[in-house]
């Protein structure tokens, strides 16, 4: 299984193909199996990066939890949806002085 | 401090609406992303795990609290609230967006700030001693050499393609803590039995998947032939250099298959052929430049600060910070603060906007108008005097920059790792914070005296791991983050690469692994005097092989 991620061009954030175009929500990611569908999506995210849309495409592996959402399988994906692992700015600084 | 002329200020006005120019037309598709990312690049703007990345470049580590003040309201407006300082002097932003940075670099140029040289196959940088001009054992100011040498690299057009990045370091005091021994050109300033300003040049170091100590190409270089020198360094690099594999396209690669006799030779005869001509340096240059970094008018004061005794007395936790972050300055009656951005449990060079603009604050009212910026990613306050240590540490205590660690082992390096970093293998930050609030709940720091830890999180060594007296390299092995510890690194006057100590530790086990090598030191050391990297030295691998693996 895989879902397409990418960088959205203007402010880098990162993204997934959804049925509805580019999602900032891992959740919202389509799940292709079939290499035909992994070659639509792939062909679906190079438009969009001629269309300025996105940078840096990649199709990468998936399992699904528990609520049937994408979770990448490797870790370097999983930070890039759901990290970083650590915490930062403010937040972390008054977790420390607490 | 140096301060922009016209044609500083021209410059980098310039420089900042090429890029919202370039910027536009990457929006607009005018420019693909392969046309736009070596313009971005030359830009400091990378695209990492996250988001874009800009590195902002304070050259030689020194900036005054405008400028401070500048990084503090960036991280507020543009970024998440904070910034990371980076082990070559600058300021890393993670969150920004495109659309913002030509902006972003509107603003830093209001303040003589940039982010040119931070980024690509360049002259990066030059990076000096964070004690620079105060330093006790000082000959010279290095920044006054950094400064130069930015003024002559800066758009040099033979040297914007080079092979690859390209890092000179220069240090103006006998200890060296620039770690000019892994840079690709390292300065070392020196006088001659004549009393001559100059340096001793080490040319071909440097850290990545191939470390190497650099080799002394000069022993002595007089200050007037500095940029002849460098640049005969450079063409002898950019005509010999690697270019079709850019693992092996650093000039320490050169250095290592060409041998440093056969490479002094070419530079020599390259050098011969342009000393006298357009880049000999006057005196008068080279003075001009020196006034620019006058020390400022201290009062006098005397040596003993009777508050300052009397607060150590009184104050258990100021002591141990003043013994700890403070270090003796010139001038008897002040002292060099080390505010450490190291606490325990924290993400290592991380300030928020409000400790940014804290230091802005304290540094103008206490420390002359003046910061730097440690490759250690610590901050440094150059000029307080000693009667205001009491009130400086309030503050930073209030804001949570009260750490007394300066130079202990919690004082550790690490770089973004896995957490942001688009080349990384493995996570250095969270290692790096369980390290650091095992040991200070052990209450062992001080116990265990001067240790560096250094992490990094690949093999490209932004977290200097291979110098470290302890260092923490991650790398992934089938999927899992892995970390390979070295021992016997050290950046110093006396540099020495790390050896692999054994088979790599996983994420669970790298913490206790680093406690027994630091229990193993503490139970062969000769006396608390003998510090980890002397005690290793002394006895070598083996007790710490058998400590760890039986």
């Amino acid at each position: 299984m895989k879902i397409i991620t990418a960088n959205r061009l203007s402010d880098g954030v990162v993204v997934y193909l959804s049925a509805d175009g580019w999602s900032v929500r891992i959740s919202g990611a389509a799940v292709l199996n079939a290499p035909d569908a992994i070659e639509a999506g792939l062909a679906t995210a190079k438009r969009a990066i001629a269309n300025r849309e996105v940078v840096d495409v990649n199709a990468i592996d998936i399992t699904l939890d528990d609520n049937r959402s994408p979770v990448p399988v490797r870790l370097r994906e999983r930070i890039r949806a759901f990290g970083p692992t650590v915490g930062y700015g403010e937040a972390a600084l008054q977790r420390l002085v607490a | 401090m140096y301060r922009y002329d016209d044609f500083d200020h021209d410059f980098v006005k310039a420089r900042v609406a090429q890029f919202r120019d370039q910027v536009d037309r990457r929006l607009s598709g005018e420019l693909s992303e392969d046309e736009f990312k070596p313009l971005r690049l030359m830009n400091g703007v990378y695209l990492q795990l996250h988001a874009y990345m800009l590195r902002v470049a304070i050259p030689y580590g020194t900036l005054n609290s405008q400028q401070m003040r500048m990084l503090g309201h960036i991280a507020r407006k543009y970024d998440r609230g904070y910034g990371h300082f980076t082990t070559r002097q600058n300021i890393q932003f993670n969150w920004p967006k495109l659309i913002d940075i030509p902006q972003i670099l509107e603003d830093l140029a209001s303040v003589e700030m940039h982010a040119i040289q931070t980024s690509g196959n360049c002259i990066r940088n030059v990076t000096t001693d964070h004690f620079a001009g105060v330093a006790r054992d000082e000959i010279a100011d290095p920044r006054v050499y950094a400064e130069i040498l930015r003024q002559w690299s800066t758009v040099h057009p033979e040297f914007i393609f080079l092979p690859r990045k390209f890092k000179i370091a220069i240090t103006g005091a006998s200890h060296d803590r620039a770690a000019i021994q892994v840079h690709d050109i390292g300065l070392q300033l020196k006088r001659n039995e004549n009393g001559e300003t100059g340096f001793a040049v080490h040319v071909g170091g440097g850290q990545g998947r191939t470390p190497m100590i650099a080799k002394l190409v000069r022993d002595f270089l007089p200050e007037q032939d500095l940029i002849a020198y460098v640049e005969a360094i450079l063409r002898v690099y950019n005509l010999y250099g690697r270019r079709d594999n850019k693992y092996k396209a650093r000039i320490k690669i050169l250095v290592h298959e060409t041998g440093i006799d056969e490479l002094r030779r070419d530079i020599e005869k390259e050098f011969l052929r342009i000393r006298d001509g357009v880049l000999h340096l006057p005196k008068s240059d080279i003075d001009a430049i020196n006034a620019a970094f006058a020390l400022p008018a201290y009062a006098d004061k005397p040596a003993h600060c009777a508050a300052l005794e009397d607060a150590r007395q009184t104050n258990k936790k100021f002591d141990r910070w003043v013994k700890t972050n403070i270090t003796p300055h010139v001038h008897e009656g002040y002292a060099i603060v080390t505010v450490s951005l190291k606490p325990a449990g924290g993400p290592p060079g991380d300030a928020t906007d409000g400790q940014l603009d804290l230091l802005a604050d304290l540094a103008e009212k206490y420390s002359h108008d003046e910061l730097r910026i440690s490759h250690e990613q610590n901050v440094i306050l150059p000029h307080l005097a000693k009667e205001d240590l009491k009130a400086v540490y309030d503050a930073l205590a209030a804001h949570g920059l009260a750490t007394a660690n300066a130079g202990l082992v919690t004082d550790i390096i690490a770089c973004p790792g896995l957490d942001y970093c688009a080349l990384a293998n493995a996570r250095s930050i969270p290692i790096a914070q369980r390290l650091s609030e095992s040991f200070v709940a052990s209450g062992r720091e001080e116990e265990i005296g001067e240790l560096k830890i250094k992490i990094s999180g690949c093999i490209n060594a932004c977290g200097h791991h291979h110098v470290g007296h302890i260092g923490i390299l991650g790398v992934d092995r089938k999927g899992e983050e892995f970390y390979q510890i070295t021992l016997g690194g050290s950046a110093d006057e006396h540099t020495s690469i790390g050896d692999i100590v054994g088979p790599g530790f996983s994420t669970d086990e790298v913490v206790g692994a680093v406690e027994k090598i630091v229990d193993t030191y503490l139970g062969l050391r000769q006396s608390r005097d003998e510090s980890f990297l002397q005690a290793w030295r002394r006895v070598g691998q083996q007790p710490f092989k058998e400590a760890l693996y039986g």
